[in-house]
């Protein structure tokens, strides 16, 4: 009985420290994360040069994919292997309308955005009959589908018609930039604010009423039915909402290449997609983060070094197993938790002479 | 008060309910029967998540069964699981916040209100309410199932074994927790338990089912002392 009251009594107190630690530890994180966005809206362009800056655009660009699909993983428990596709659609309604319009660039982004989400949600819709492997195989197909029809139909680039693509290079023209952000330095920060817009609707809906939904549906369906969640409502609205960002992503692409090609999209994509974004981490958004920069910079990178890019493959299939056996919460559980082991051990190395101190002596 | 009339579900062949004609009128009712019964069975239809093949459920005046399984927590019922269905991953407040946010039926009072007022309720106003869930022991975790049961003004509660699992001292503070539903929220709960003790402390009325069928209903002392309820379960003696 006293054994049983200790305990609860310890629980009290470890359940209600946090309270207070709570509100500076989430004061710390907003601090670092400002600090973080500023480093790379003012002083990381000016370190790169434009192969770099363009490959950093593509980074922030595959990250705001890459959240929309850790949204469906991490929150609601829904895989889809069609993300990359999303991401094409999105390119080519991007490109279609700023070429048959002469909308501000960002009107067109979020038009772009409302366009791609109810397409995406089409894809989505199966999602409300079947899950997990099925779901994953019928979306895969879904992509395959949607990469067999953009290989015929092409990207427009400035041509007549309905599908606005021309065979002449003199009919051809150059997707367009928003005028504020023409140059590759200004077409990153651009990129880099439309990311962290897409990084706090992410955060306002995983905090509010619909994160709470999704993790009831995550653990258990019959609890969130008895609780009143209407879960195909709640399903379409993760696969909408990830559709809707993938649409953003689609259209700042358009504008960051200028020219589309089909080869920019191949359909396994989506499977890499969904390896990086296992390895970044599901479970928080900075995972998306990782993610981007593993899909994109690591590529890069290994170009750079005169490295076979097919390396990555099986650098990611390695990866991956990796981390389903030992970190099932991906790198951004996982680093800081190897990086405290690793400062401990340096302390313990550095720390062993400082013990014969007299500070330290006289305390024992 | 919740009128059962011979309500019946077909698994193929089998009968998990049969000809079930029972009523609960008010306070906390006991629903007890050997393990293979029917009992949560019977929740699940009343749930939504069975279909039966045949019956009726009438709920305070209204046809449970013609309501649509997400829209029934908003008409006021709730239930609690089997195995525990305490959200891991969201904090004490969310827990209840969830529940609330889809089936509030009284308006006027604030989330914070009703969510706080919930985990006062069953005894966890101590703990700060952004803990998580997930870091919480059995104890906890099954009250905050009740939590989430007696938030919003519910019309009915359904309970499925909610002290299964727990030490004797942590039994008795469910019970009490349980026993203050009908006064102090104000609903019809049913309370599904093997445990009898737990069941006579509750229930002033209590119905057995056995195979599908109701073998007997009445108050809780004459119901265990029945016979065929003790036949029920221990087996009757061979000749």
């Amino acid at each position: 009985m006293d054994a049983a009251e200790a305990s609860h009594d310890s629980l009290m107190t470890r359940a209600m420290r946090p309270a207070r630690n709570s509100d500076t530890g989430e004061r710390i994180r907003l601090a670092v994360i400002a600090v973080l966005l500023a480093f790379v809206l003012l002083v990381l362009p000016s370190m790169l040069s434009a192969y770099w800056t363009d490959v950093a655009t593509s980074v922030a660009i595959y990250t705001i994919v890459a959240l929309g699909l850790a949204l469906l993983m991490g929150r609601v428990g829904l895989v889809s292997l069609g993300q990359v596709a999303v991401l094409a659609l999105g390119a080519w309604v991007g490109a279609r309308l700023l070429f048959a319009t002469g909308l501000p660039f960002p009107v067109v982004t979020i038009m772009t955005g409302l366009i791609t989400m109810v397409l995406g949600s089409l894809i989505g819709l199966p999602a409300l009959r079947v899950s997990g492997l099925y779901l994953a195989l019928i979306t895969l197909m879904l992509a395959g589908a949607i990469t067999v029809v953009l290989a015929t139909t092409d990207f427009p680039n400035g041509g007549a018609g309905f599908l606005g693509h021309t065979e002449a290079t003199t009919g051809a023209h150059e997707i367009r930039r928003p005028s504020i952000a023409t140059g590759e330095h200004a077409y990153f920060r651009y990129v880099v604010i439309w990311a962290a817009l897409m990084f706090i609707l992410a955060l306002w809906h995983v905090r509010g009423k619909p994160g709470r939904a999704w993790a009831t549906i995550r653990q258990s369906e019959p609890a969130a039915l008895a609780a009143g969640i209407n879960i195909s409502l709640y399903k379409m609205w993760a696969f909408a909402l990830a559709s809707f960002m993938t649409g953003i992503a689609g259209a700042l692409l358009a504008g960051s290449s200028g020219t589309l090609y089909n080869l920019t999209f191949p359909t396994q994509d989506s499977i890499i997609l969904l390896a990086v974004v296992l390895m970044g981490g599901i479970y928080s958004l900075w995972g998306a983060v990782v993610a981007g920069l593993l899909i994109k910079l690591l590529p890069a990178l290994l170009d750079n070094w005169g490295l076979p890019p097919d390396l990555l493959t099986i650098l990611f299939g390695i990866g991956v197993i990796q981390v389903l056996t030992t970190a099932p919460a991906g790198l951004v559980d996982q680093f800081p938790k190897d990086m405290a082991k690793l400062g401990r051990f340096l302390w313990r190395l550095v720390g062993s002479p400082g013990a014969r101190t007299p500070g330290t002596a006289g305390s024992e | 008060m919740i009128k059962v009339e011979n309500l019946e579900v077909r698994f193929g062949g089998v009968k998990p309910i049969d000809q079930m004609s029972v009523t609960f009128p008010g306070g906390t009712c006991g629903l007890i029967g050997p393990n293979g019964a029917g009992k949560t069975t019977f929740f699940n239809v009343l749930s939504g998540f069975v279909k039966p093949s045949g019956g009726s459920v009438t709920a305070f005046d209204e046809d449970l069964l013609a309501m649509a399984d997400y829209r029934r927590a908003r008409w006021g019922l709730r239930r609690t699981f089997q195995t525990e269905q305490a959200i891991e991953e969201l904090s004490l407040y969310d827990n209840v916040a969830m529940l609330e946010e889809h089936s509030k039926n009284n308006g006027g009072s604030s989330r914070r209100d009703d969510v706080e007022g919930a985990l006062e309720f069953v005894g966890l106003g101590k703990l700060n309410s952004n803990t998580k869930v997930g870091t919480l022991g059995a104890r906890e975790r099954r009250l905050v199932e009740i939590a989430r049961a007696v938030v919003g003004k519910p019309r009915a509660v359904l309970l499925d074994e909610p002290a299964a699992g727990l030490p004797d001292e942590e039994t008795e503070h469910m019970g009490s927790v349980i026993r203050r539903i009908p006064d102090e929220i104000g609903a019809l709960v049913i309370l599904v338990d093997h445990d009898m003790t737990l069941v006579s402390a509750c229930c002033e009325l209590t119905s057995v089912l056995d195979f599908g069928k109701l073998i007997a209903s009445g108050p809780t002392d004459e119901v265990l002392r029945d016979e065929q309820v003790i036949r029920a379960y221990l087996g009757a003696e061979d000749v």
